[in-house]
């Protein structure tokens, strides 16, 4: 039997400490699916990412990509790296770096290409993002948050990848900008065909951007389904968490 | 029984601060010394550690040699051996003082420049950003640190030996009226080889010290701006601490003939 699946995760454990944060998490993520993973803060959602890209490890379960068993040795012998981009919270721009030099640093050093096509990609795909190339140039500090992100978003397909992870893509930016950059995920994602995974609890950017949503609480997938049944999921939590009520089985530990 | 618990405590942090440490350098050497190699990463980092502390090694040095003389001056006239002034200097300075100082000042002004700048890279996702991109930190940011360090710190010496001794020969013949000749002829007579590659040999492995312990403490900081701040404080102390003992360990082990 094929399955159709680009990531998969199973029964994933992970603590720091004795703070257990992912329990028993299982996800699967189609190939060409757009899915979002919501939650609270705190809930584990950038743990589960960083678990997925090898930032850190789990204590236990299984990750597959591509029905493969993706760990530290797969990544490089299938050079998972080199068929990702990823859209960090804060950009994660190298300050040392130009703006074209940040675009283009995956093609230079994870695909060995010339810096010359690769200053011509970076410039291209600049303009994909809606950047003037007079910025190309300047430094990521002299450049606004909004501007930063679409930067980050330029550097994340530069190498058009074929799955694309965004942490909070929307976070800390004013809602036309977050906006913008929700209609560029669309559009970007949809040109390269590739899978997107967003980690996000920016509800209007969830609903806009994926055909899935799935939500995390406790460390555990609790709801998975399409974006336009999330209104009728009869779930309570997912219920209480797209509504934005204080009151209902979420509970807050606000002095924790 | 707190006494107890106080020294298992401290005890089992030095030694998995110790495992660590060992950890980060396999690290750094097993995947320094394999492709791709960062060439211009290096180059940047021996204009950084190096190029641009002349200026601070070449004063402290200067200083260093002046007071030198001064003080030994002092001293000798107490014995009638105010001719031993420039031997004393020139030797003090190339087989001690040189390497001392300048991995002291380096280990102040680069290794706090190291991990505050890995520290910051690392609360701010760039070394996770990094790793996404194909690009193995160690190979990109540590490695090119630690031998650009090693590499530059026996050149800062050596330049520092020169700048130190004609400190001393500046008080020495402005101050202390010593004939410019025979203040120079004390000085080359005095020096042997081993006394500069003894300096040299200890400034390599200052440099080791100083690069390692800024990237060792930046690239494992924890929380925001506060994690930076006690990441820096944490290398420059580590990094003068380990300088002194390691000039101790060496001068006494090796380099006391």
């Amino acid at each position: 039997m094929t399955k159709n699946n680009m990531i998969e995760l199973i029964n994933i454990h992970k603590s720091f400490g004795s703070k257990i944060i992912l329990n028993d998490l299982n996800l699967k993520i189609k190939k060409g699916s757009s899915t979002v993973v919501v939650g609270g803060s705190g809930t584990g959602k950038s743990v589960m990412l960083k678990c997925i890209l090898g930032l850190t490890n789990p204590d236990s379960g299984t990750l597959l990509y591509k029905d493969q068993e993706l760990n530290e040795k797969s990544r490089i012998s299938s050079k998972f790296y080199t068929k990702i981009g990823m859209l960090f919270q804060g950009s994660a721009l190298f300050d040392s770096l130009t703006v074209w030099e940040n675009v283009c640093f995956g093609l230079v050093q994870g695909h060995g290409m010339q810096i010359s096509e690769a200053k011509e990609i970076s410039m291209k795909n600049l303009k994909k993002v809606g950047l003037d190339a007079n910025i190309a140039n300047l430094s990521p500090s002299e450049l606004s948050g909004g501007m930063q992100k679409r930067v980050a978003l330029a550097r994340a397909i530069a190498a058009n990848p074929e799955i694309i992870f965004f942490d909070e893509p929307t976070t800390g930016l004013d809602p036309i900008m977050a906006d913008v950059i929700n209609n560029l995920i669309i559009e970007l994602v949809g040109d390269l065909g590739a899978t997107a995974i967003t980690i996000t609890h920016d509800m209007a950017s969830a609903r806009k951007i994926s055909d899935t949503i799935a939500m995390l609480y406790d460390g555990s997938i609790i709801w998975q389904g399409e974006t336009n049944s999330i209104d009728s999921s009869d779930n309570d939590y997912v219920d209480q968490f797209i509504n934005g009520r204080a009151d209902g089985p979420i509970k807050l530990n606000i002095y924790e | 029984m707190f006494l107890v618990s106080f020294i298992g405590k401290i005890t089992l942090g030095i030694l998995s601060e110790t495992g660590r440490s060992v950890i980060f350098l396999f690290n750094t050497l097993s995947n320094g010394f394999t492709r791709p190699f960062y060439f211009k990463a290096v180059f940047i980092q021996i204009i950084r550690i190096g190029y641009n502390s002349l200026p601070v090694i070449g004063l402290t040095a200067f200083f260093t040699g002046g007071a030198l003389a001064l003080q030994i001056y002092v001293g000798s006239s107490r014995f009638n051996a105010e001719s031993m002034v420039a031997s004393i200097v020139a030797l003090g300075i190339t087989r001690e003082l040189g390497p001392v100082i300048a991995g002291l000042m380096l280990a102040g002004r680069v290794s706090a420049s190291i991990a505050a700048e890995i520290a910051t890279m690392r609360v701010t996702e760039q070394i996770d950003a990094l790793i996404t991109l194909s690009t193995n930190p160690f190979k990109y940011l540590i490695f090119p640190r630690v031998i650009a360090a090693i590499i530059t710190l026996p050149i800062l010496v050596f330049i520092a030996d020169i700048i130190g001794i004609m400190g001393g020969y500046v008080v020495g013949t402005m101050s202390l009226g010593f004939v410019s000749e025979s203040y120079i002829q004390n000085t080359i007579n005095i020096i042997e080889n081993k006394d500069f590659i003894s300096g040299i040999v200890k400034a390599a492995i200052f440099g080791f010290i100083v690069a390692f312990m800024g990237c060792y403490n930046g690239y494992n900081s924890t929380g925001g701006a506060q994690g930076v701040g006690q990441a820096t404080t944490r290398a420059v102390v580590s990094a003068s601490i380990f300088i002194l003992a390691a000039n101790y360990l060496l001068t006494s082990l090796v380099f006391t003939q």
